[in-house]
């Protein structure tokens, strides 16, 4: 069963990053996922991180290149909570239910994995981001993350010419490739 | 400054923004130099990362924004924080109930140590009082004894002897023999009747049955004399179940009446020579007869049961006959006593019946 025109749609929208869609799939279901949460054990800060987490999942998935979804949005997002709010039960050693739902479930622990390994090198990420220390954090965020061009930084970072911005630019980024491969060899290693 | 000039030459092979000379010579630099080509791969990874890392935190924050906007407009519903308490209850059930289970526990003992030391409070309220009463009586007895020796009436009590029991027994003959309970007087040395009005007798045990619990006693006393025929009879068949019964006795100082019912034709553990008694019946009463609704005695009251509430037991008046055959056995004159066996007291109100029976019925007290 492939996902018809309109979920596919909704899909490419949401690989856009298209706010009215990521607006629509999220006022689609997060009721549902908030209800399953609150009726096992959950709160509502629960069922928004776990819903959130795997829209995160349904987003990275609809950027792949070998993206293809064998079934509706609802049922893939619901697995996917199921999935997650079973591991975050028993990693919290709280009481894990039996959680019963939907008859209807797709495998989603791939996905979930890839996710968390994803999600693991974020981590990484933004720990060595943040003992980059100033400015080098804020340059990097404003020329990797918001793409800012050069002069337009060198303004707003008060540096005399875009040559001299890109030179601290440089500067920060080996330092950060430092700090991350460090990190990344030792997480690896202890792993 | 080598390194950022490759960085930077890296950087910009990357994004395509080498103009077409300098990429030839980058990629052949590339391929010759093993170092190059792995700081490209290595670097592309890198800012691959660093690009994701950016979208998934761009889109986190625009699914925070998109939420805090949603719940806004009331698209979706978060569950409101009332749900906290409720969501407590939920996850902590089990220890809820627990906890909840120890404090009722705990207020049970509680209140359960109250009771019982507040009981013997109450207890120790008790037994003030009975000393008290014990006083009054001492002060009574003492009156008494005033009033007595002004009537001249000499006390028969040996003295500075304590009583060893008391209990009740009463007339089966006019000429001054009394029936009562062997456990009331056996093993005394000296027994003296009261009558309800204090006037004392000596008596003397003529005979005891320790296995019936009936003794039989005589009146040796120069200031008894023998008086009219006795007004009640003594019933040697019993009374039937439900039957009303009365009985008079000294559980104090005082004649006592009570009244009740014929409970169970067996006593204690179905002893058939016994029966039971649904009269109140306190230490004192022993020996005292029972009578029926007619004024003749059908039994004579000898135990209660301990663990029981109103359970009394009492002897059959048959059993009285076993020991006057005794008596006559041993004593030389055959039929000395004569059991009545006609009761004047039928159809009679119960006030007179026992204006006429407390007479016959005396306080025994064993020194």
């Amino acid at each position: 069963m492939r996902a018809d025109p309109n979920e596919t749609g909704l899909l490419e929208g949401l690989a856009r990053n298209d706010r009215p869609t990521i607006e629509k799939i999220y006022s689609g279901n997060f009721g549902m996922i908030q209800s399953l949460i609150i009726n096992n054990n959950g709160s509502a800060d629960d069922a928004r991180d776990i819903f959130q987490e795997a829209m995160i999942v349904l987003y990275e998935k609809s950027r792949s290149e070998d993206f293809e979804l064998y079934c509706q949005v609802k049922t893939y997002l619901y697995s996917v909570c199921r999935r997650l709010w079973l591991k975050r039960l028993s990693q919290t050693h709280r009481f894990v239910p039996e959680i019963n739902g939907l008859a209807e479930l797709v495998p989603v622990e791939e996905e979930i994995e890839a996710n968390e390994q994803r999600n693991q090198e974020f981590a990484l990420m933004e720990s060595a981001l943040s003992r980059l220390g100033e400015p080098c954090k804020s340059l990097l965020e404003a020329y990797y993350l918001e793409k800012k061009n050069m002069s337009e930084i060198a303004s707003g970072f008060g540096y005399t010419n875009p040559d001299n911005a890109k030179n601290q630019k440089y500067k920060c980024l080996v330092r950060l490739r430092k700090l991350f491969f460090t990190e990344y060899k030792n997480n690896n290693g202890d792993g | 400054m080598d390194n950022l000039q490759l960085l930077d030459a890296v950087e910009r092979y990357l994004n395509n923004e080498m103009p077409e000379a300098e990429r030839i010579g980058f990629e052949q630099l590339r391929k010759s130099n093993p170092e190059v080509d792995q700081m490209v791969v290595e670097h592309s990874a890198f800012l691959n990362q660093l690009n994701n890392y950016g979208e998934n935190r761009e889109f986190r924050a625009v699914l925070n924004e998109v939420h805090h906007d949603l719940n806004s407009r009331g698209l979706i519903k978060e569950v409101p924080p009332k749900a906290l308490l409720a969501q407590l209850w939920k996850k902590h059930k089990r220890v809820m109930a627990v906890a909840a289970s120890i404090a009722g526990i705990t207020t049970m003992l509680i209140a359960g140590f109250a009771a019982y030391y507040s009981r013997r409070a109450s207890n120790a309220e008790l037994e003030q009082l009975s000393k008290k009463f014990e006083n009054t009586e001492r002060k009574v007895n003492a009156l008494r004894a005033q009033v007595e020796s002004d009537k001249a009436v000499v006390d028969k009590a040996p003295s500075n002897t304590p009583i060893k029991s008391g209990g009740t027994g009463f007339l089966i003959d006019e000429s001054g023999y009394l029936a009562t309970n062997a456990h009331v007087v056996e093993g005394s040395s000296v027994v003296v009747l009261e009558n309800y009005k204090g006037l004392e007798f000596r008596a003397r045990i003529v005979h005891l049955n320790a296995e019936n619990d009936i003794a039989i006693l005589k009146i040796e006393d120069a200031d008894y004399h023998t008086r009219s025929p006795l007004p009640y009879a003594i019933k040697m068949t019993g009374a039937e179940l439900g039957e009303q019964l009365f009985t008079l006795g000294y559980p104090r100082e005082e004649i006592v009446y009570n009244e009740g019912y014929m409970s169970a034709k067996t006593g204690f553990n179905g002893d058939t020579l016994t029966c039971q008694i649904g009269v109140p019946a306190n230490p004192g009463n022993s020996g005292g007869p029972v009578f029926n609704r007619n004024g003749e005695v059908i039994a004579i009251i000898n135990t209660r049961q301990t663990q029981a509430e109103g359970v009394v037991f009492a002897i059959n008046a048959k059993n009285i006959i076993n020991s006057i055959q005794a008596i006559s056995a041993d004593s030389s004159n055959a039929n000395i006593v004569k059991l009545p066996f006609s009761s004047s007291l039928k159809g009679v109100d119960r006030v007179q019946q026992i204006r006429k029976i407390q007479d016959c019925v005396f306080m025994v007290k064993s020194y």
